[in-house]
């Protein structure tokens, strides 16, 4: 049994393509990552990410059926989910609701309008066009993961050190993450903290919606009611899996992708393996750490705790 | 103060009564009106007839022959998911793991179901006791992990409904736990044996509408939470934890205590509501698949929501919830999609949300030009 997991384990390691579908599932969830760990430094959880994710997957699709052109339903792909998140901003940092009922409505409501909308319109989709990187995709093994893929796929890449610049080395950074860790104090230092949080979270709603996008065009290239299937949780979860870094966000990303993939693989090379423990693996291992390391892991002091002047 | 003056005051407080909520209604009206016209608008721009859809859902729901007792099937886990939300949401804790609860519910009374070999009414109690139960495990995880180790039971409750779904998947892989060992059975079905007629809840029918017992059950239970929650001890402390947790603790209340048994309660609804799914025969036709809870979990969550967590309030919002479900199966003849009755429940609680808050900034407005005046 246990021989049969190792033996399981070497095949799929010595496969190319596990590598390749690996990084492919994981980068759909660091897009989301990134800007939902950036929502979170400013202490707030928004579990609408999910509903962005699958507002820019349609609207991407969409875009794509009317222009042809990858880039443009990439585009509007993040302007869809910027909507998403705009709504949920202003919902629960403006209007002060509740912000997980806010994001769990809405992630009701763009998949139940994202499925209305597709069987009545129907978008025809295609996928975009490998690009190889010159030289770099030679690399043994994790070349072609890296470096031989749909090209949207390349455009986390740079957005990774962007998110990193952003929250440690600019002023708006340094005030999303007083206003995450102490509304109080960044609000009597002239910080306005409701829009620091909602611009967090209109950056939130960009990466989702481009991960949405690049899921659909990048990946799948249709679309379906469950091309998002709970990856917008499962990013979430990396953010916390990471301790709030974005260093720690990014490996859990690889690590629930490579879990993905895994699972996705393991039929194909022949070996039954437990699908229902991979697939509830990043949320067991979230639970745990969060349970094991609750001590050691910093997290911004005020998350998801609303922010209105004069109460505490 | 002169007589008089106190008879023109206290009419002018009346006038002023009235005028405040009739504001409080225009604004309900007004935002439910935006809400219902944006679904319009979405119907309208797909070329859809806003007027057979009305028709096709209210013929599904209440108007076909035996449509309202189906209507009432599927209310009663959405009411009782709802009361057990109104208990944790009155404690100040969020529950967002309904589904999983249920879900795990559901499969445990449906382990006790299918392994206890005889049937009759014992076993069904004990069928119920196995999903409230199970609900309640479910909860109590969130609980443990909240009071033990302060993680925000909001992530851990979301984190384990999805958990639950791949724990009820193995289960119903396997012979020896829920799946159907029957050995004709097709492999690909992964579904549990038949519950056994005996183990069912009986279904009355009224002028043609036939509908499970337990609809009883669930109103008692919305009354029992309306009396605890106002009239006992342990009703005042959790609300009183809810409202103001320095408070309470000064009181004496135990935060661990009081808010663990108002997330362990929360769960045990999800998890009756799970069984009585199960026995009830409005889902599954006594059997337990996979994705079982349809999103009745999220839904009663949404229930309990646009019925201000009131345990009264919420019965007829459960049920015009449940009639939009049973309705959008008619909408095949129309030509629309089923799922705008998602987007209507969605758009509703939405609108739903954005007049408390209005309100809530209105009053903070003018308390704090009040106090500016008396500076």
């Amino acid at each position: 049994m246990v021989g049969d997991f190792f033996v399981a384990v070497g095949d799929v390691l010595s496969s190319e393509t596990t590598y390749s579908s690996g990084w492919r599932l994981a980068v759909a969830l660091a897009f989301v990552a990134v800007g939902e760990w950036i929502a979170e430094r400013a202490g707030t959880i928004n579990i609408s990410v999910e509903g962005s994710m699958l507002a820019g997957a349609f609207a991407s699709a969409m875009g794509y059926d009317a222009s042809g052109s990858v880039a443009v339903g990439l585009l509007i792909g993040a302007a869809a989910g910027l909507l998403v998140g705009a709504v949920q901003a202003h919902f629960s940092h403006n209007l002060t609701a509740n912000q997980f009922v806010v994001g769990l409505t809405l992630n009701i409501l763009v998949l139940g309008l994202a499925s209305f909308l597709n069987s009545s319109l129907k978008p025809e989709t295609a996928t975009a066009h490998v690009f190889e990187v010159p030289g770099l995709v030679e690399i043994p093994l994790l070349g072609p993961a890296l470096f031989g893929q749909p090209w949207p796929l390349y455009l986390l890449y740079p957005l990774i050190p962007l998110a990193w610049w952003l929250v440690y080395r600019t002023r708006w950074g340094l005030e999303v993450r007083a206003v995450g860790e102490n509304p109080q104090a960044a609000d009597v230092s002239s910080i306005d903290v409701n829009a620091r949080r909602r611009q967090a979270i209109y950056v939130a709603g960009v990466t989702s919606g481009l991960g949405g996008g690049y899921l659909l065009l990048g990946q799948v290239g249709w679309f379906e009611d469950a091309i998002v299937g709970g990856q917008g949780f499962i990013a979430i979860a990396a953010v916390i899996f990471g301790g709030w870094t974005l260093r720690g966000a990014m490996l859990g990303c690889l690590l629930f992708g490579s879990a993905n993939s895994f699972r996705l693989s393991l039929p194909a090379v022949g070996h039954p393996l437990n699908s229902e423990l991979l697939s509830s693996l990043p949320f067991v291992l979230t639970i745990c750490v969060m349970a094991l390391f609750a001590h050691r892991t910093r997290e911004p002091q005020s998350l998801a705790r609303p922010f209105i002047r004069g109460l505490r | 103060m002169t007589a008089t003056g106190a008879a023109a005051s206290a009419g002018s407080v009346r006038y002023d009564r009235a005028r405040e909520s009739a504001t409080v209604l225009g604004i309900y009206l007004a935002s439910i009106a935006v809400a219902l016209m944006v679904a319009a608008l979405v119907l309208f721009a797909t070329g859809g007839s806003w007027t057979s859809v009305l028709s096709a859902l209210l013929d599904g729901s209440v108007r076909g022959p035996g449509r309202w007792g189906t209507t009432i099937g599927v209310g009663i886990p959405l009411l009782l998911v709802a009361l057990g939300t109104i208990i944790n949401s009155r404690a100040g804790l969020v529950n967002l793991g309904q589904e999983g609860q249920l879900f795990v519910g559901a499969a445990l009374g449906t382990y006790v179901a299918t392994h206890i070999g005889v049937g009759g009414p014992g076993v069904l109690f004990l069928i119920m006791l196995a999903g409230v139960a199970g609900g309640a495990i479910w909860a109590g995880i969130a609980a443990v992990l909240r009071y033990q180790r302060r993680m925000p039971e909001v992530l851990t409750t979301l984190l384990l409904v999805f958990v639950a779904a791949q724990a009820v998947g193995y289960g119903l892989k396997n012979k020896n736990l829920l799946l159907d060992p029957t050995p004709d059975q097709a492999n690909r079905n992964l579904i549990s044996e038949r519950l056994r007629p005996d183990t069912r809840i009986p279904r009355l029918d009224w002028f043609g509408n036939d509908f499970p017992m337990t609809a009883f059950i669930a109103l008692l239970l919305a009354i029992l939470v309306t009396l605890v929650l106002r009239w006992t001890i342990v009703g005042f402390r959790l609300q009183m934890l809810g409202r103001g947790p320095r408070t309470a603790h000064r009181a004496g209340v135990s935060e661990a205590r009081y808010g663990g048994l108002a997330l362990v309660i929360s769960g045990a609804f999800c998890g009756l509501a799970g069984a009585f799914m199960l026995t009830g025969g409005d889902f599954g036709n006594y059997r337990l698949t996979p994705n079982y809870p349809v999103n009745i979990g999220w839904e009663g969550l949404l229930v309990a929501l646009v019925g201000r967590n009131h345990p009264l309030v919420v019965i007829p919002v459960a049920f015009v919830f449940a009639a939009l479900r049973t309705g959008s199966g008619f909408l095949a003849a129309t030509g629309v999609d089923r799922d705008i009755t998602k987007v209507v429940q969605a758009l509703l609680v939405l609108a739903l949300l954005v007049p408390p808050a209005i309100l809530f900034v209105r009053d903070r407005r003018r308390a704090l030009a009040a106090a500016a005046e008396r500076v």
